[in-house]
């Protein structure tokens, strides 16, 4: 965990991967790389493989949703999945994220066949994101109830749904009908400039 | 002969041996499982959507219900990610603090999973003495939170106060008599170091107690010896971490590895299993309640020698002492907003995993400068764990699937989130 340790984490990662890479950055002790979701297969098998690097274990996958990130100031594509990797031998960790070309219908590879630990991960982000993992053999709903519709981690999900159920005495069944709550805010979202407040 | 077909069958989510709301489809040859479907997500309460909509502090309590046996852990997590991400010093005192809770935290998990594991395989007496031990442990919960389970503790910068010098004592009741409860108020008479100092003379023996009535056990080991093994090849690559990753004999805890808090000054060992099983798992958590009891003791005597704050002076993310805010008008200002608005923590993003009792727990923020995150997740150590089931219980009988569940120490709380 020392700093020259991940200098050389990135050197090394320079050497291997070189244009593969579209950006490489060190903030707060942790080093994070962008990958284009096509060459993600060959960049992971890589990663996971090469004797400087052996990020053997992937120990989280998750979709993240740019669209209203500070403010709507987001220029670049809107859905993205990060993955955190952490090599054992080499006692580092990675952060990799890889954007999806079309914001519409977001597409990345599966790396179930790199990790297969994946599986889970990555029926989660495309339950909750609507990300398709291509490649991977059960996609399949796994948090939300059966028959749910829309995908509720999207930023344009309300946080009160859309649906709510109760139980219907003349119908004598659960039913489902269009939420009565009102949305609220009771602290308001706020961005502010990074000096703000310092003395 | 009648042509014998597989059959499937619905396990769950209303079972004793589900371990909350798992519901499993099981395709059976026979006994035998050939495949085994986790149906999960019915304790899903979206805490990471959730706290998109609150601010820092709010977000806290949820850490706690999330793998609600081992609380304090969760928070840890989270206060860390985000005092990586804002750079905020811990005083040394409260690093200690934390430390201590996560290791009481600890032993109430696996004091839970102990129990619970052993009344699924038909061990009973177990759980009641496991029981007996968490009580005291709640207590010290409670002394220092005033909640017994859903502490809230923690806070970014520290912890939310010191630790408290008297113990709340019983009274007498229709129960308990007089007499009755002095004897029971016997180990309270001093501060909370004092009781937990006490509970750690007493625990050893109680762990011999339960190893006396499983480790050696003929039952317990039919029931465990060779079930659910998993080699440390398909542990790696399943993703497994904490136990069932040292259970395959790989020498792999965050607390030493990559320390965090005050782990790098203490005194203690990492257990491995040999075989994978979950024979081996149990001896692994067996003796990790060992260790931790040897960590809280060291803490104790860090504790009772280094007076001093326990949380960090910085109003930006902790709130002033409350006779400095009557008296100060920035300090009021302070109070106000950091209470009103909420902390402020600038644009990045931080990974930051503890060792939580079930495994790497980990809390990615990603904060756009907002008073709330931007996008929290929870790496759950659980749901990985869970994820392996199939692998795990294939070609085991349906007994065995109980016993999986069990080595696996699922919580939904964290797995469902």
């Amino acid at each position: 965990m020392m700093t020259n340790d991940k200098q050389s984490l990135q050197e090394v990662l320079k050497d291997l991967l070189g244009d593969r890479m579209v950006s490489v950055q060190e903030k707060l002790g942790e080093t994070t790389i962008v990958v284009s979701a096509v060459d993600m297969l060959q960049v992971f098998t890589l990663l996971r493989d090469a004797a400087d690097l052996r990020f053997v274990q992937m120990m989280d996958l998750c979709g993240m949703d740019y669209s209203e990130y500070g403010d709507g100031e987001w220029a670049g594509k809107r859905f993205a999945v990060v993955y955190h990797l952490l090599s054992h031998l080499h006692n580092r960790r990675l952060r990799v994220r890889v954007f999806a070309e079309e914001d519409d219908f977001p597409v990345i590879a599966s790396v179930i066949d790199i990790w297969p630990s994946a599986n889970w991960f990555e029926r989660e982000a495309f339950d909750l994101f609507g990300i398709v993992f291509t490649g991977h053999p059960d996609l399949r709903r796994i948090l939300t109830d059966y028959g749910f519709v829309g995908n509720p981690f999207r930023k344009d999900f309300p946080l009160s749904g859309h649906v709510e159920m109760r139980y219907d005495p003349e119908q004598q069944r659960v039913v489902y009908q269009p939420v009565t709550v009102e949305p609220r805010e009771v602290t308001p979202r706020t961005v502010r400039e990074e000096t703000y407040g310092s003395h | 002969m009648p042509e014998i077909k597989n059959y499937t069958m619905n396990f769950g989510p209303q079972h004793p041996a589900a371990h909350g709301v798992l519901r499993l489809v099981l395709e059976l040859d026979g006994e035998v499982v050939v495949r085994a479907d986790p149906h999960i997500g019915l304790l899903h309460r979206a805490t990471e959507k959730l706290a998109e909509h609150k601010t820092y502090l709010q977000s806290l309590p949820y850490m706690d219900r999330l793998d609600y046996v081992s609380m304090l852990s969760n928070e840890h997590a989270y206060v860390m990610a985000i005092e990586k991400l804002a750079g905020i010093e811990v005083p040394l005192r409260a690093q200690y603090i934390r430390v201590m809770y996560d290791e009481i935290t600890r032993l109430l998990n696996h004091l839970m999973w102990l129990g619970a594991h052993g009344l699924d395989i038909g061990a009973m007496t177990v759980f009641l003495y496991c029981f007996r031990e968490r009580e005291d442990l709640m207590d010290a919960y409670e002394a220092v939170s005033g909640a017994r389970m859903h502490a809230a503790y923690y806070r970014p910068g520290g912890v939310y106060r010191d630790l408290p010098d008297s113990m709340p004592q019983y009274e007498a009741s229709k129960i308990h008599n007089a007499a009755a409860v002095k004897k029971m108020n016997v180990n309270r008479q001093g501060s909370l170091l004092d009781f937990l100092e006490d509970f750690t003379r007493r625990f050893p023996n109680h762990v011999d107690e339960y190893e006396t009535l499983l480790t050696d056990n003929r039952i317990w080991k039919q029931r465990t010896v060779g079930i659910g093994v998993v080699t440390p090849e398909r542990a790696i690559a399943l993703g497994m971490s904490g136990p069932m990753l040292r259970g395959s004999g790989i020498e792999w805890d965050l607390r030493r590895k990559q320390p965090y808090a005050a782990y790098d000054e203490l005194d203690f060992d990492i257990p491995v299993g040999r075989n994978g099983d979950t024979y081996d798992r149990y001896l692994v958590r067996v003796e990790e309640m060992r260790q931790s009891n040897h960590i809280i003791k060291q803490c104790i005597s860090w504790l009772r020698a280094n007076p001093g704050p326990v949380i960090t002076s910085d109003h930006k993310y902790a709130p002033p002492a409350r006779e400095s805010m009557k008296q100060n008008m920035e300090e009021l200002i302070h109070h106000f907003k950091l209470f009103t608005e909420g902390m402020h923590i600038a644009e990045g993003e931080a990974y930051a995993a503890v060792e939580h009792p079930k495994g790497e727990f980990g809390i990615y923020i990603v904060s756009d400068g907002a008073n709330k995150p931007y996008r929290l997740k929870i790496r759950a150590p659980g749901f990985t764990h869970l994820s392996a089931l199939d692998e795990m219980v294939r070609g085991h009988m349906i007994a065995d699937v109980v016993t999986i569940i069990g080595t696996q120490d699922i919580v939904f709380g964290e797995i469902d989130r």
